[in-house]
């Protein structure tokens, strides 16, 4: 029987990779109304609104797009990971046919986050250009360093992921509510994506605290890589930073996976 | 099951199931026989102890375990994002077999299951036998050695319940090996070539269903209960009484029951009757279990199944 012989995992992650792009391809729809319309209506009001209505300056334009790309970006990639996750684990128990499959369970963690990070970036690159179109000319927007704005598209994406594997499997069911209201409420509004992280220098204490939240790193990065005029943190500063917390959240994120997984 | 909790699911549990064999384990709920089939099935890592699946090691090699194994769940858990033949094409393609063959091997098992038509449907669309049924092709797909089944027609109808016989009774000629768990006694005693009876984590008995029945005190069991007071000697006293009844072989009693087997079916009822009532109690309810597994489980477990 075909069944009796070892198996390269790489298949089988394929395998079920190819599944997930079935499933994120029938419910497109979906994906992007859920993750796309909450930096849409910011990109409107505070990129289009109030600059019209000379409330805010039509510069802050250039504040504001690589903060909404990071927010676009950290959140689709955390919310495919972790609210799938809670059902899974809970009501429809439908991750056990994957635990079953014949991979070590490390390896079906890997997958979803890795499909994860995909959709982060899916809606960053569908951020992009639909907040061009809605707020208009950009000053200082360069989009020539390409390397640097992938590399902190990718990491972001990961990071995000992993920490969406975390949440999902560390937080019940009954919980998911609170994850909104208490981790991702704060992480957007201080995460320096409505603000440069230099800006803070005025609140000292929150200026350091901040530096906790993986979303400053993205937007930061961001900012580097799109809009260099904006004051923005070193890449070197951001990447390692990036880098640190993607093996914490892969750390922790395994472990609760691995504790959910087996009994 | 209790992840930190003190809860010990499985305390005593020795069993070899041999290749081919058509397994059942049987006890009530709490019995500790979903820890049984997790363990086997490297979902449930066990504290201590050491368990084998077709040579692999559940615990050192889970992998080679899952590599042999089917698992038919409790409660199905389709993947509801996927339509009924795609939930089977993509589980065939997690054990790497190929897309095509994967469909053919699910065409044929839907075929074979009676659920053709059912083959785009969504699975939420399913009844509840359907989605078994879909639970059992899945299971099938990657041709296991053994196919573990848990508890696999709670919650079916009588007529879904007797199709997944057939279905299981066929499963069984091909000479699959199969693994159930069930607290239904008849389905234990119509399927099973070998049952374990087992009741909070302890083996209790292990045999083919008939060697069971044989085992089983006396013949019929007659369950008396007895009107109110049962303190101080009365209870005793009726316990005593009942015993040198003619036909009754054993009498256990706990309270208000008392447990008769009879060896003499139920014409000992008359004079377990007199007997009680000499000693001064009065019948409230007798109830009969013909011979079966029911009366050996309930005499060596003091309860019944429910």
């Amino acid at each position: 029987m075909s069944t009796d012989e070892a198996l390269p995992p790489s298949e089988v992650f394929v395998a079920m990779l190819r599944r997930d792009i079935r499933v994120v391809r029938r419910e497109l729809a979906f994906f992007l109304v859920r993750t796309l319309m909450q930096p849409l209506l910011f990109i409107t009001t505070f990129g289009f609104l109030l600059p019209r209505m000379r409330l805010f300056p039509s510069s802050y334009t250039t504040t504001l797009l690589p903060g909404v790309l990071a927010i676009s970006l950290a959140l689709s990639a955390v919310q495919s990971v972790a609210l799938p996750m809670v059902s899974a684990f809970g009501i429809t128990r439908e991750i056990e046919d994957r635990l079953l499959a014949p991979v070590p369970t490390r390896l079906v963690a890997l997958e979803l986050v890795f499909v994860g990070a995909v959709q982060g970036m899916i809606a960053a690159a569908v951020v992009l250009p639909l907040g061009r179109l809605i707020m208009g000319p950009i000053p200082g927007l360069d989009l020539s360093q390409v390397p640097e704005l992938a590399g902190v598209t990718v990491l972001g994406a990961a990071v995000f992921s992993a920490l969406g594997l975390w949440l999902g499997t560390a937080i019940s069911a009954q919980h998911i509510g609170l994850m909104f209201s208490f981790i991702i409420a704060p992480m957007l509004f201080l995460g320096c994506a409505y603000y440069p992280w230099r800006g803070l220098d005025t609140v000292p204490v929150l200026q350091y605290v901040v530096l906790l939240n993986p979303l400053v790193y993205v937007s930061e990065g961001m900012r580097s890589a799109v809009t260099p005029s904006v004051p923005h943190m070193s890449p070197l500063a951001v990447f390692s930073a990036l880098v640190l917390m993607l093996s914490f959240f892969w750390w922790r994120g395994l472990r609760t996976f691995e504790r959910r997984a087996i009994g | 099951m209790q992840p930190d909790g003190p809860v010990v699911a499985l305390e005593a549990l020795d069993l070899e199931i041999r290749e081919g064999e058509f397994f059942g384990l049987l006890g009530p709920n709490g019995a500790g026989k979903t820890t049984t089939i997790g363990i086997l099935t490297t979902r449930v890592r066990p504290t201590g102890g050491a368990a084998t699946v077709g040579g692999a090691d559940v615990v050192r090699d889970p992998v080679g375990v899952r590599r042999r194994i089917g698992v038919v769940p409790q409660r199905p858990n389709p993947d509801r994002s996927l339509d009924v033949i795609e939930n089977l094409i993509f589980h065939g393609t997690y054990f790497g077999i190929g897309a095509a063959e994967s469909r053919r091997r699910a065409t044929a098992l839907l075929e074979r299951l009676g659920m053709s038509d059912k083959a785009s449907a969504k699975v939420d669309a399913l009844s509840g036998g359907q989605q078994q049924r879909l639970m059992i092709a899945r299971a099938l797909l990657h041709e296991p050695r053994v196919v573990f089944l848990d508890e696999p027609t709670v919650g079916l109808d009588p007529q879904a319940r007797l199709a997944l016989w057939e279905i299981l009774r066929a499963l069984h000629a091909d000479g699959r090996t199969i693994v159930m768990t069930t607290h239904y006694m008849e389905e234990a005693d119509q399927l099973c070539d070998r049952l374990a009876i087992v009741d909070r984590g302890v083996l209790l008995a292990c045999d083919t269903p008939k060697v069971l029945k044989a085992r089983a005190p006396g013949g019929t069991l007659v369950i008396v209960t007895l009107d109110g007071s049962a303190d101080g000697d009365g209870a005793g006293s009726a316990l005593a009484a009942v015993r040198s009844v003619p036909g009754a072989e054993r009498v256990d009693g706990d309270g208000n029951d008392l447990r008769v087997y009879s060896t003499r079916g139920g014409e000992v009822i008359p004079g377990v009757i007199r007997a009680a009532e000499a000693a001064g109690r009065s019948v409230r309810d007798i109830h009969l279990v013909p011979p079966s597994l029911e009366t050996l489980f309930v005499s060596l477990t003091g309860r019944t199944l429910g």
